[in-house]
Parts: C-alpha cells; structure tokens; sequence
C-alpha cells in the first residue's frame, strides 16, 4: 500500500513536469502542425542557465537567501530561452512555413541537436550537481510515504502555470488572436491577426515554459547536463499525444496521466515480470503508450481535431 | 551507375564515358591513395561504405517511399547483434558467414516489418517519433538484457566477433599473393565492402524503376492520389520498411564482423541522425545522393579531426573543440542549413520517368 501511494505521489510529481514542457509541444502543433523536437533541448539550456546564475550568486553574495536566488536564476533562465524560442522560429521554422512536410521536421531535428552540441561546448559533457535550494528533506505525511518541499512546490507552482495559462489562452486578446491562428491561419490574417507575431509568441510562451520546467527538473533530480532535455522532451511529446495533440488540457491530463503510469510502472515492473526486467526499463513506458495512442486512438484522450489536416 | 554518372560535376554531362571510367578508377585506388595517409584512413574509408549502405537502405524509405525513420540504426544494430550472437564465444556459437549474414538480413527485415504494422496509419511526423522511439527501445534493451539472463553482456558489449570468412578465405588475415607480396586485411575488406554497395546501387536503381519504386514515389507524393489509382499504400509501406531494415541488417552483419566487437554504444540515436543526414544532405530519393552524402559525411568528421585539432592547438594553445563535438555541430548544421537553403540536397533527384529507357536517356543528356 505505503509502495502504492508512494508511486502515485512520484509520479504527479514528474506528470506535471511533463505536462508543462508537454504544453509547449502542443501549443506550436496546434498552431503550425509541427513537432518541434528542439523543445526537450530548450528546457535543457533553462536548466543550465539557472544553474550558471546561481553559481554566479553564490559566488557574488554566499548569503543570498534560496528563495531569491531561485528567482532570481528563473528570471535569467527565462527570457535566454525565449530569446531561443523565438530566433529558432524566426531564423529556421518560419522560412519553412511553406515547405514539404519533412523539411521543417528535419530541420527541428537538425535544432534539437545543434542546441546539445553548443550546450556541450559552453558546459561540457560532465553532469553537474543542481543545487537543491529547496529543501529535499523529505516528510512523512503517512507513515512510510515520503514527500520532499521540492515535489510540493513542483505540483503547486505548475498548477498555478497552467491555470495562469488557460486564463492567458481563453481570456486575453492575444489568446484569442491564437485560437483562431489555430483553426485557420489564413482566414486569421485576413481578419486582421498579425499571424506571424502570433506564432512567434507561442514559440516564446512554450520557451517560458521549458525553461520553469527545466528548473523543475533539474532541482528534483538534483543534476544536469548538456542531454537532460531529450528524454523528457519525448515523453512531454508522448504526453500531448495521449492527451490529444492541439489541445492545452489534453496536454496537463497527459503529462499527468503519463507521470502516473510511468511511475507506478517502474515500481511494479519487477514483480510483474517475475524479476525479469526491472527498474531500469522505465524509459519504454512512454514509448509503449506513445504506439499503442498512435494505432488504437491517435486523437487522444480529449482530442477531437481530426488527424490530417490539408 | 548512371546517376552517379551524370552526378560528376562537369564532365558528367559533357562525357558520360570519361566520368564512368573516373569513378570507378577512384573507387578501386581510394584505398591505395588513403594508405599514404596512414592505416587509419583505409579503416574510415571501410566505414564510409558502412555508411553508404546504411544511407541506401535509409534513402529507400525516407527518400522513395516518404517516411521518415529516425530508429534507423536499430536495424543496424539488429544485425550486429545477430552476427554477435551466432558467430562469437559469446554463446560459443561459429555458423559461417554466409548462414549468419542471410539471417542477420532476416531478422532486421521482419523487425522492420514488425516496427512497420502499427505504424502504418500514421503521418509523418507521429512516425519520426515512433520509430525514433523504437530505436530507443532497441538500445534500452541491448543495454539491459544481461541480467538476469545474460543475453546482451549489457554495456560492455560482445567482444571477439568472428571475421568475414569467404569459404574458406578469411578477410582478417592478409592475403599472400606471391612471398614477399601481401594485400592487407583492410584492402580485402574494402574491395568486399565495395562489392556488397554496388551491388546495393544496382539492386536499388533496379528497385527505383520498377513497379515496386514507382508506387512508393506516387505514394511519397500524394497518398490519397496513390491508393485511388489502385496502390495497396500498406503493403508497399510495409515493403519499404522490411527493405530498408535489410539493408540495415547486411550493414550491421558486415560492421560487426570487421569491428570485431560490438556494444550498444555504436547504435546511439545519434547514429541514426548521422545516417538521415547523409540521406537529407546527398539529396533524398537519389541514390547518388545517399553515396555522396555518406561519403562526405563519414571522411568529413575524420579529416576536420586532423586538421582542427592541431589548427587549435596552435591557435588558442589548446583544444577548445574536440572531434565528437565538431562532427555534431558539422552534422546539425548540415541538417539545418541544408534545408534552409537547398532542401533538395547537395545532388537534387529529377522528376522520375516511369520507363527506364527515359531514364538512361536522362542521363545520357
């Protein structure tokens, strides 16, 4: 039972990361019908940054409080991933706006590896130790279930993101000048939305983002380095699929659903095959849910837009 | 041959002759001219056929049939790890290499094809990541699978892999032709290797004009279209697919039994971009963009390894770039840069021609 509960709270944990990087993905399909594989890796440069200011800080003002040295790290990872976001839609996507289907996803490919490669060089290839500044002691609120302030603070702040989000898509103008970007450009721009700002915003929305939950990431495992960003940004692209690709609530249900499985997956996979496999095959879960959505409901949980579009 | 042919810059259109008899002087000296350089080079010229085998199996399914695989090299990895099974210490298995190099094929084909049924309805961009996912599954496993069992050795990989022996005639050994005259084992494997390509550039220029390539071309254009005149899209798919791992399969046998030894390290995702570059950079659905995309490709890295790490040490006092971190950013910049600028590729493939005497025509122009 303690196993159970425990997996369960593990895996809201690590769900909710992936529904804010899954969030990013689903935002730039609903909108431009394109995988942006560099997503995973713009999480990783979030991390990385903050990680840089806060060795600065630490090394400027040793008696910073963490709170603020938190902050102040995500107010420099930030904006250094939108910037990201935004050149690589300017410079690369947006020229391949009217380009054979493969170009642009070729091209996000060619990004996602570009950004490891420069992230190698400035950082170097070792993982480096993420300073947890929020406290990893962890709790016990039941009695053999532990729970570290860091996983609290990762469920609470990205529920509020996401409320924050929903709000900025459904109330706001440039929220509505997305929706209809999304359901069809053209008549979007002919109805006097500036497309393009529309779209480079989103790319910058979803960088934001990448960025909080490459924080996120990194203080929960307590590491980073230059190839963090590829295995979440899979499964975060995992998440939106089964949520259902195009849908913003589709993608939080995903990443959630996705954390759970996973979690209680690699906790239980042992004895479900007698020994056979073990923890260290938790990587295959997303894969395994990615194909079985894929042939049996490639819509997803909560999507209804049909798959091909012209 | 004959796109390759007209592929020659210059002479190819002007004297289609002089530039055959000019490939195929280049191909028989290339190992010749690379010893000068040292040993080494004939070893990377061994592995740029890899890859051409590699970029031809790949440009059968990205290039002629439209679907972008990005696990690739799982089907590599399949055959390496068929070889290493059937033909090492590891079980203490010795089947021959004519029985393991058919079954390696085997296996990767109906592993393509196993990959290739519940992938089948999706469109291009679920595919990318279905297979990339598959190719990770792949990996996991050769990771893992030597516990509790050991099947894989996990990690460390399988060493001591038997060579490539032609009845009887043992490639790793250097062959004595009179006493003092020997041909060195890494020539042998050359001229093998080159064999084993040409005759990959004639099976896939075969397939390229046959009914086969012609159905996965009306398919790469428009799908609908294709299956209306009467195209079964899932079998040619399928096709495409267990074709394509084939290729992947022989590579993988042939790689492993020149390596010697094979680990799960050789069959990273990074692999499979290096391959989907050479493919993407040469020209998709070009077979002589998938030869000159390899072969650029796999010398490019090992040449800048020579040139820009002394250039460094003598420019800044020490390496700021290593080797591994240059061929990715000359790899993801290719990528890039390619599609920006020239998405058709370094040779762009022509309109097809459904009858091959339009094609030689073509050529000949």
């Amino acid at each position: 039972m303690e196993t159970l509960i425990q997996q369960i709270l593990n895996g809201l944990v690590i769900g909710s990361v992936y529904a804010l990087i899954a969030l990013g993905y689903t935002m730039v399909y609903g909108i431009l019908g394109l995988i942006n594989f560099a997503h995973g890796d713009v999480l990783m440069v979030g991390a990385l940054t903050a990680l840089q200011t806060m060795m600065f800080l630490m090394g400027v003002a040793p008696g910073m409080s963490p709170v603020a040295m938190l902050t102040i790290s995500l107010m420099v990872a930030i904006p250094v991933c939108m910037m990201i976001g935004y050149a690589m839609e300017r410079l690369a996507y947006r020229r391949l706006r009217n380009a054979p289907r493969l170009a642009p996803l070729i091209t996000a490919i060619g990004m996602s590896f570009l950004l490891q490669t420069l992230a190698m060089i400035i950082w170097g290839r070792n993982y480096h130790t993420f300073p947890q500044l929020i406290s990893t002691t962890p709790m016990q609120p039941i009695e053999g279930v532990f729970v570290t302030p860091v996983q609290i603070f990762i469920v609470i702040s990205s529920a509020l993101i996401m409320i924050g989000l929903s709000l900025l898509v459904n109330k706001t103008r440039i929220g509505r000048a997305m929706r209809a970007t999304a359901e069809n450009h053209r008549v979007a721009s002919l109805m006097g939305v500036d497309t393009n700002t529309v779209i480079a915003f989103t790319f910058v929305i979803g960088a934001a983002l990448a960025a909080i939950a490459g924080v996120m990431f990194a203080s929960n495992y307590g590491i980073a380095h230059y190839g963090m960003g590829f295995m979440p940004g899979l499964k975060a692209f995992t998440a939106a699929v089964l949520g259902g690709i195009g849908n913003l609530g589709g993608a939080m249900l995903g990443g959630i659903v996705l954390g759970l499985v996973e979690s209680l997956g690699a906790g239980y996979i042992e004895h479900l095959t007698f020994g056979f496999l073990n923890s260290s095959y938790q990587d295959i879960f997303a894969f395994i849910i990615l194909g079985l959505v894929l042939i049996f409901k490639p819509t997803g949980l909560l999507g209804e837009r049909v798959s091909d579009r012209a | 041959m004959n796109e390759l042919v007209s592929a020659v810059p210059w002479l190819g259109k002007r004297n289609p002759m002089a530039a055959r008899w000019l490939i195929i002087i280049i191909a028989i000296a290339a190992p010749i001219i690379a010893m000068q350089f040292g040993r080494s080079w004939v070893r990377i010229l061994d592995f740029a056929l890899l890859y051409m085998m590699l970029a031809l199996g790949l440009n059968l399914v990205v290039g002629f049939a439209g679907l972008l695989d990005l696990g690739y090299i799982a089907f590599y990895a399949v055959g390496a790890y068929t070889f290493a099974f059937l033909a090492s210490p590891h079980f203490d298995m010795h089947l021959p290499f004519w029985i393991v190099l058919p079954l390696g094929a085997a296996f990767a084909g109906m592993a393509g094809i196993m990959l290739g049924f519940p992938v089948l309805r999706l469109r291009g961009d679920y595919l990318a990541i279905v297979t990339l996912g598959f190719g990770e599954i792949i990996r996991i496993f050769m990771n893992n699978l030597n516990y509790p069992i050991n099947i894989t050795n996990g990690p460390q990989g399988i060493n001591g892999l038997d060579s490539i022996n032609l009845f009887g005639w043992d490639l790793a050994r250097n062959l004595q032709v009179t006493e003092d005259i020997s041909i060195h084992s890494l020539y042998l494997y050359y001229y093998f290797f080159l064999a084993c390509v040409v005759g990959s550039i004639i099976f896939v220029q075969r397939l390229q004009i046959s009914r086969v390539g012609r159905a996965w071309a009306a398919m790469r254009d428009d799908e609908l279209a294709a299956k209306a005149i009467g195209i079964n899209t899932r079998n040619m798919k399928l096709l495409a697919f267990s074709l394509g791992a084939t290729f992947g399969g022989v590579a993988g046998c042939l790689f492993g039994a020149f390596q010697g030894f094979v680990s799960p390290e050789s069959f990273s995702l990074m692999e499979s971009i290096a391959v989907l570059t050479m493919v993407v950079f040469g020209g998709m659905g070009n077979i002589a963009g998938a030869i000159v995309g390899a072969f650029t490709l796999a010398l490019l890295p090992e040449i800048l390894r020579d040139v820009a790490v002394p250039l460094q040490q003598t420019l800044f006092g020490h390496v700021l770039l290593d080797p591994e971190v240059l061929r990715m950013l000359l790899l993801s910049l290719a990528m890039i840069l390619m599609m920006l600028l020239r998405p058709s590729g370094l040779i762009p493939a022509r309109a097809r021609y459904a009858h091959p005497e339009n094609l030689h025509r073509s050529a000949a122009e």
